[in-house]
């Protein structure tokens, strides 16, 4: 069976006391060749793409707000510039940053996306994010967010400010997408005979005037090699459900039963109908953490230490998966039964877990050759088509960038 | 005893989206291609080059109201070029523009930050202030600037982001598995900051860089502009590439630096030139007229007259006169997105016009005569010794190079004069090993400014 497998990069892995293993390369996770490296045992290892995490503030262990903990690690670079250096060394994995919707400039985020695709000849996505807290938005310091604890987020208030952010990641994806969409694929013409560098009927403005922003466009960057890249995001609840539904290609969802499974696949697949969702149904990832060992015991034994190093036993909004290869793949098929169309392994310690999923579990799932995705694009390779130009097809319209031709001419 | 000649330094424009560039060349590839960029890039490294320079544009030119379809459209987003280029490159600079309006100091201060940290230490922000609402509709908070205060905002942005570059301490990260202590104590400040543009509170997010903060890059040449740059600037981008003015601009800017306790080793000044280099001063001449001929196309010569008559002049034909129509002096311009003309402009259409009828010049030989000028035009030889009479003289410290055509215009340059000005003892051989941008230039390190105000504390 075809399914997708990803792999979630995060600083020394997702386990807080991962940096204390010792294969760990703690003092080197702010260094290009860390990165490299990761990824690149990725994709000689076949995963098809990896997502990076970021923050937009610096990482804490409580909810929304700093803490003062020096035991675990702090600091990080930015995931987009990671993927864009990783892009040329890199030839066949899908590069995925998460890169916020709540503090930055769609524009921006935009045209370092298509970019991103372009460095990686076509092997670029996206997972959006909101950054709901206090300490965030006091770092940028255009508006305040109240100080939410986790349990308040259910509160009136705290659904109306999740309403408010996914309400903007939803017009920042809009935008995005228009933007992407600005150039058509042949809108660089180089006709010296009419001295025209490009066929401006071909550019057309984003025009986008929404309840949180408005952009006009046009792109400055001409049409990237997939069009639209992914856009992935990581959903937990009715209201993410819906933004996925409404804007993304791929939905992150985090069940840790089988029950579970089912529930959120259901309430994924309602929130399409609710939105009225057209078009290609959302690919379904399910989110696990994923400690590796040869025996269940050592497993176990060594969850066991890093929790006690940490402190207190990890805590995630996914499944934590500490087990044999076998065992996790024996996962993986009664998920991929349920419908699942593809999971994000976020390895509880890098390099080491990452190593354990290249060299034990891909190898057993009977996936094609690597080098069979050689020089195919990210959407070719996870089976979607083409990304057809809204524009492409349709003559000039009303927010052509042509419209005031008769006029101005 | 002999004292060692002022040394030149370069930077490399990767060729930019205005009628320098010649696309219609038979060797011109993709402006946005990473490939164009990775030959640049690497040509430049092999000659030794300081930095490469990318400029930026926040919105498509536009000309009569619709996007600008005669010179090269279209870029990558700065940052992000600038990440893969240090993929595949080992020593050169990479200098990127970026506005000091349409981002926020937090966010711009962490992605260069990695930036520093992905090259080893090789990154510089060009800073800019651009404000106008035209721009500014590409982005949340629109045009909000006014164009008096683009300094100040500029100012305070870059000094918020030297608070946040300044806030990790240089041995903050420990990471010492056997005691479980990832960060030192005391490792990161919190950043507090109260100014009329910025009101930010918080810790920053990267570890200290190689180079603790980018070179500091500026362009502008206002008496703000000046002042800025002696304050925080590390290199001016200048536009008086010719021999007088650049002396005049040199001693004036570095006479500014006494005043904020800077010496005249820690501001370069790099004026923009162009080249042509040919085997003889007449081939040189001949290809000259050739690459600006190329420039100007009979649609760029109307184009560029109706910028200054501020009206349509389409109906006039290139190789005939100057039009008798009046430029239009008080309407909104016809041109959106450059850099605006902000000489008398009835003055300047009337020297066009004294100039075209004593020499019997067509529209596009006129614009070709005012606006098509190379800055050096000769042999290897006759270059490298005007460039290295430049620096000796103090009219510059080097140039920005910028050539004709993408990507592979600086390729001659690189074989038949970087030679020329290493024999002569001006220009390195090879890059220091393990160096950093600013080390490349020559320059100071930064102030340890988190250590100072502790010492102080």
């Amino acid at each position: 069976m075809t399914r997708t497998i990803a792999v979630a990069l995060d600083g020394a892995g997702w386990h807080p006391a991962a940096w204390r293993e010792s294969d760990a390369r703690p003092r080197e996770l702010f260094t290009a060749r860390y990165w490299l490296d990761l990824v690149r045992t990725a994709e000689k290892g076949g995963v098809d793409f990896v997502t990076i995490e970021d923050s937009l503030g610096l990482q804490s262990a409580a909810f929304a707000r700093p803490d003062d903990r020096i035991d675990q690690v702090r600091g990080r670079l930015d995931a987009l510039l990671i993927a864009s250096f990783v892009a040329p060394l890199t030839s066949r994995i899908g590069l995925i940053p998460t890169v916020t919707t709540t503090h930055t400039e769609p524009f921006h985020v935009a045209t370092a996306l298509q970019t991103l695709d372009f460095a990686s000849l076509g092997r670029a996505g996206w997972r959006p994010q909101v950054s709901g807290s206090a300490t965030d938005a006091s770092l940028i310091g255009r508006r305040s967010f109240p100080p939410l604890t986790i349990d308040q987020l259910s509160t009136a208030e705290g659904i109306a400010l999740q309403e408010s952010l996914f309400g903007e990641a939803r017009e920042a994806i809009e935008v995005v997408r228009r933007l992407w969409d600005s150039w058509e694929d042949d809108a660089i013409i180089r006709d010296a005979s009419t001295g025209r560098f490009i066929d401006r009927d071909k550019l057309h403005y984003a025009d986008f005037e929404g309840e949180y922003f408005s952009v006009k466009g046009t792109s400055i960057t001409p049409r990237s090699p997939q069009g639209q890249p992914l856009v992935t995001v990581l959903a937990h609840q009715r209201i993410p459900y819906e933004l996925a539904a409404t804007s993304a290609d791929i939905v992150y969802v985090t069940p840790r039963t089988d029950a579970a499974a089912t529930f959120i696949r259901d309430e994924v697949r309602d929130a399409e109908a609710r939105v009225g969702r057209a078009g290609r149904p959302l690919s379904l990832y399910a989110d696990l953490v994923v400690l590796l060992e040869d025996s269940p015991a050592a497993a176990r034994s060594a969850l066991d230490r890093l929790d006690e190093q940490n402190g207190t036993p990890l805590a995630s909004d996914a499944l934590i998966f500490a087990g044999t290869p076998d065992g996790l793949i024996d996962q993986l098929d009664a998920w991929t039964a349920l419908g699942y169309d593809g999971f994000r392994l976020r390895p509880a310690r890098l390099p080491h877990d990452l190593v354990a999923i290249t060299e034990k579990v891909l190898p057993r799932l009977g996936r094609e050759d690597a080098a069979a995705s050689d020089g195919r694009t990210l959407r070719e390779r996870l089976g979607f088509g083409r990304a057809e130009n809204r524009h492409a097809s349709t003559p000039a319209s009303s927010t052509s960038a042509t419209s005031t031709r008769e006029t101005a001419a | 005893m002999t004292t060692t000649p002022r040394q030149v330094h370069l930077a490399a424009h990767f060729p930019g989206v205005n009628n320098t560039t010649i696309w219609s060349d038979p060797s011109s590839l993709s402006q946005v291609d990473f490939s164009s960029f990775e030959h640049f890039a690497r040509n430049a490294e092999r000659g030794r080059f300081d930095y490469l320079f990318l400029a930026e544009g926040l919105r498509l030119r536009e000309h009569r109201g619709l996007i600008h379809d005669l010179d090269v459209v279209g870029r990558p987003n700065t940052l992000a070029i600038l990440a893969a280029v240090a993929a595949v490159t080992e020593h050169i600079g990479l200098v990127g523009t970026l506005s000091a309006t349409f981002n926020e100091p937090y966010e711009l201060a962490r992605q260069l930050a990695t930036l520093d940290h992905l090259s080893n230490g090789r990154a510089g922000w060009n800073v800019v202030t651009s404000s106008d609402a035209f721009h500014g509709a590409n982005f949340r908070r629109g045009g909000f600037l006014d164009h008096n205060d683009r300094y100040t905002r500029a100012a305070e942005f870059v000094s918020l982001a030297k608070e946040f570059w300044d806030s990790w301490s240089e041995d903050a990260v420990v990471a010492d598995a056997a005691t479980g202590r990832f960060l030192a104590d005391d490792a990161i400040d919190t950043v507090s900051h109260q100014g009329a543009q910025f009101d930010v509170t918080g810790r920053f997010s990267v570890p200290r860089s190689p180079q603790g903060y980018p070179v500091i890059v500026q362009a502008g040449d206002s008496p703000d502009g000046r002042d800025f740059a002696a304050r925080h600037a590390e290199v001016i981008f200048s536009l008086h590439s010719a021999f007088e003015a650049g002396r005049t601009f040199y001693s004036d800017v570095k006479g500014r630096l006494a005043g904020w306790g800077r010496t005249e080793d820690s501001l370069k000044i790099l004026p923009g030139a162009t080249f042509v280099i040919g085997d003889s001063a007449a081939d040189a001449a001949e290809k000259a007229r050739e690459t600006t001929l190329a420039q100007v196309s009979h649609q760029t010569a109307i184009s560029t007259l109706e910028q200054v008559w501020g009206r349509d002049l389409s109906s006039y034909d290139a190789d005939g006169p100057l039009p008798d129509a009046e430029p239009d002096l008080d309407g909104p311009g016809i041109s959106r997105g450059r850099a605006r003309h902000t000489r008398d402009v009835g003055a300047l259409v009337a020297s066009w016009r004294e100039l075209a009828e004593a020499e019997d010049l067509s529209i596009r030989e006129l614009v070709i005569r005012t606006t098509g000028r190379q800055s050096f035009v000769g042999t290897p030889d006759h270059i490298a010794s005007e460039i290295d009479r430049f620096v000796q003289n103090r009219a510059s410290d080097g140039f920005v190079i910028v050539p004709t055509t993408n990507p592979y215009g600086l390729d001659e340059f690189v074989d038949r004069v970087i030679p020329l000005l290493q024999e002569r003892g001006v220009y390195r051989t090879e890059y220091a090993e393990e160096a950093t941008l600013r080390e490349n230039l020559g320059l100071p390190d930064p102030q340890p400014a988190r250590a100072e105000v502790r010492d102080v504390g």
